[in-house]
């Protein structure tokens, strides 16, 4: 037990004086992921909030020939410009990009109009565009308005009251809430949590295994009157406070940006103080062992240090593939999943943040498999440490 | 006392140690002496228990390395090929990570580094970090290293690889320091003067086996050249042939 402390202490402080750990773990990670989160999104909700009260800019050719409806959208808050392409020409201003879109009256359109046939408007939109689309559907719910409204004074003008037209009263109630509403961003949290919480301890894996040997010290190391598992349960505790460490800083950044990003201005809430962000940490730390075993064995295999890079960034990805599936599948926490690891935590963190807690027997097995495939990575490893092959 | 009794290790289809028996005794210099290739850093490794023999068995004081690896690596100090230490710690921090390794109390450990600092005259870099450090401060702070816990034996893999020649001297020295205390000192080269200049037993290797042991002169003689080296390249000759 002491050989595993005394390894502990070296592998920690001397990675405390190794620029290239620091940085990945105790800045790059946990400031910079927060950050580029948290400002890219002031920058959507912005611009989210934003376009809702930005004028629509319409296109409209030969608005002559409907004095009435150009008048109705201006009043909506379009922007109408004239213009006076046709057909072929509207088409090829949209695709161009010249135009978001183009409305074409066609010449027969007061005719039908007033002979109460359906009256032909042509709209050219680049249904691909999803910048452009937004606006476009603005659009077309003030057309159907407008629809709507000249079918009504037509139903009067017939002596037949406007209600028979309103065959369904459908009512929306939305149950979202304002912390339910921000689901997607707290899935994206959750992932940027996990990740640099794994990056936390990747070069000081690298370091203990691939580094050691690449240098030459890892040959006089073996050399010591110390089982070999207790050097490698020394290395993998270093890895851990160094992932621990990465995650607290993580955690802490989020709970700090999150309030200057905005969310309430989209009727989003995130449920983040500090009592949160201590049980966050908690629900993290079964991940922790998980993870510096499995890139320490991934590690221990590879032959430099360069070698070693390639693998774990691949390694990276494995725990976070489950949350990947889970965000594609819309997978629900169910207590058989409660036993994947990192899928689990994702579970966990997400109902934090909405606010759902999830029963105690849930989380009683997610730390509790987590754990136990820690463990059994952890011996993978130190059987792995007693190989010869392991000089190469 | 370092004995080894019929050691073999195969790698894949390659015999790289056949049946190698010698006895590195205590007060006594003893020399690995092979050309490049020929097992020696294997033998080496067998003893230092960095290896396991496929068969035979080696002995440190009495005690085997294959049944007590530990109680066997206890009474080693072993200077590995290359002499890696860590860069991001300081040649002291180097000595007393592994004086707690081995099992000492943080001011015995502290004592012995600046003894050992001082022995080998490293006062001017002992609080660098190792970082950019010649190969020759390099090897004092391995060694520095592997003879904190005061081991009986010592083991050394070719040693002066790399050393200019006043560390070479320095070294030489501190070996014959050594064997006047009652160590037993095994070291490997594949640099004839090396030998010559400092080993009271020789065995030369060649392809894995042992092709002759003895003093220099006995060597000599069984050969029937007038120098050590055309003894040993007779000797590589015959095991070749």
């Amino acid at each position: 037990m002491r050989a595993i402390l005394i390894v502990f202490l070296k592998e920690f402080r001397e990675n405390l004086r190794e620029r290239r750990t620091l940085y990945t773990a105790l800045i790059l990670g946990p400031l910079l992921g927060p950050a580029l989160f948290a400002g890219m999104l002031a920058l959507q909700l912005h611009k989210g909030v934003a376009s809702a009260d930005k004028p629509l800019p319409v296109a409209v050719a030969h608005g002559e020939r409907a004095p009435n409806l150009i008048a109705y959208l201006s009043e909506a808050g379009a922007a109408v410009t004239a213009t006076d392409l046709s057909g072929e020409d509207a088409r090829r201003a949209v695709q161009a990009h010249r135009y978001e879109r183009v409305l074409v009256v066609p010449p027969d359109f007061a005719a039908s109009l007033g002979s109460g046939t359906p009256a032909p408007l042509e709209l050219y939109a680049d249904a691909s565009d999803a910048a452009a689309a937004a606006d476009t559907e603005r659009l077309r719910a003030h057309l159907a308005q407008y629809s709507s409204r000249l079918a009504r004074l037509r139903v009067v003008a017939r002596g037949i009251d406007p209600l028979v037209l309103n065959t369904l009263a459908v009512q929306d109630i939305d149950v979202s809430t304002p912390v339910t509403r921000s689901v997607l961003l707290l899935g994206t949290l959750s992932y940027l949590m996990l990740l640099t919480m794994l990056m936390g301890g990747v070069y000081l894996a690298i370091d203990a295994t691939a580094g050691e040997r690449e240098r030459g010290s890892l040959e006089p190391l073996l050399t010591l009157p110390v089982p070999r598992q207790q050097l490698i349960f020394g290395k993998i505790l270093a890895a851990c406070a160094y992932m621990l460490l990465s995650l607290i800083l993580t955690v802490t950044a989020f709970a700090i940006l999150l309030r200057f990003t905005g969310l309430e201005r989209l009727g989003m809430s995130i449920n983040l103080g500090p009592a949160v962000a201590v049980r966050l940490v908690l629900y993290c730390l079964p991940l922790i062992p998980l993870g510096a075993a499995l890139m320490t064995i991934v590690a221990a295999y590879t032959r430099t240090y360069r070698e070693a890079q390639s693998y774990l960034g691949l390694v990276l990805l494995v725990p976070t593939l489950p949350l990947v599936f889970a965000g594609v599948l819309g997978l629900r926490p169910s207590l058989a999943m409660m036993a994947i690891p990192s899928l689990s935590q994702h579970f966990l963190i997400t109902s934090l943040l909405r606010d759902e807690p999830l029963p105690v027997s849930y989380v009683a097995l997610a730390c509790g498999a987590t754990l136990a495939c820690g463990a059994v990575l952890v011996a993978i490893a130190g059987r792995l440490y007693r190989r010869e092959a392991l000089l190469g | 006392m370092i004995e080894a009794r019929g050691l073999c290790k195969r790698f894949g289809d390659i015999e790289a140690v056949r049946a190698v028996t010698f006895t590195a005794a205590d007060a006594r210099i003893t020399g690995l002496l092979g050309p490049n290739g020929a097992g020696k850093s294997t033998t080496l490794r067998l003893l230092y228990t960095v290896l396991r023999a496929d068969a035979g068995d080696a002995c440190i004081d009495g005690v085997s390395v294959s049944q007590a690896p530990l109680q066997a690596a206890r009474r080693l100090g072993v200077l590995t090929h290359g002499a890696g230490i860590y860069p991001n710690l300081t040649a002291r921090e180097n000595i007393l990570y592994f004086a707690a390794l081995q099992g000492l109390r943080a001011a015995e450990a502290r004592a012995r580094a600046a003894q050992l600092v001082q022995l080998l005259e490293m006062e001017e870099f002992a609080d660098r970090r190792a970082k950019g450090f010649s190969q020759g401060q390099r090897v004092k702070t391995a060694l520095a290293r592997s003879l904190v816990h005061r081991p009986q034996n010592l083991i050394l893999d070719e040693p002066t690889n790399g050393l200019d020649v006043m560390a070479v001297r320095s070294l030489r020295e501190l070996l014959r320091q050594l064997r006047a205390q009652g160590h037993c000192v095994l070291f490997s080269s594949h640099v004839m003067a090396e030998i010559a200049a400092l080993c009271d037993e020789v065995v030369v290797i060649g392809s894995g086996q042992v092709l002759s042991c003895g003093t220099p002169e006995e060597i000599r003689a069984r050969t029937g050249t007038a120098g050590l080296e055309e003894a040993f390249v007779a000797l590589i000759a015959q095991g070749q042939g």
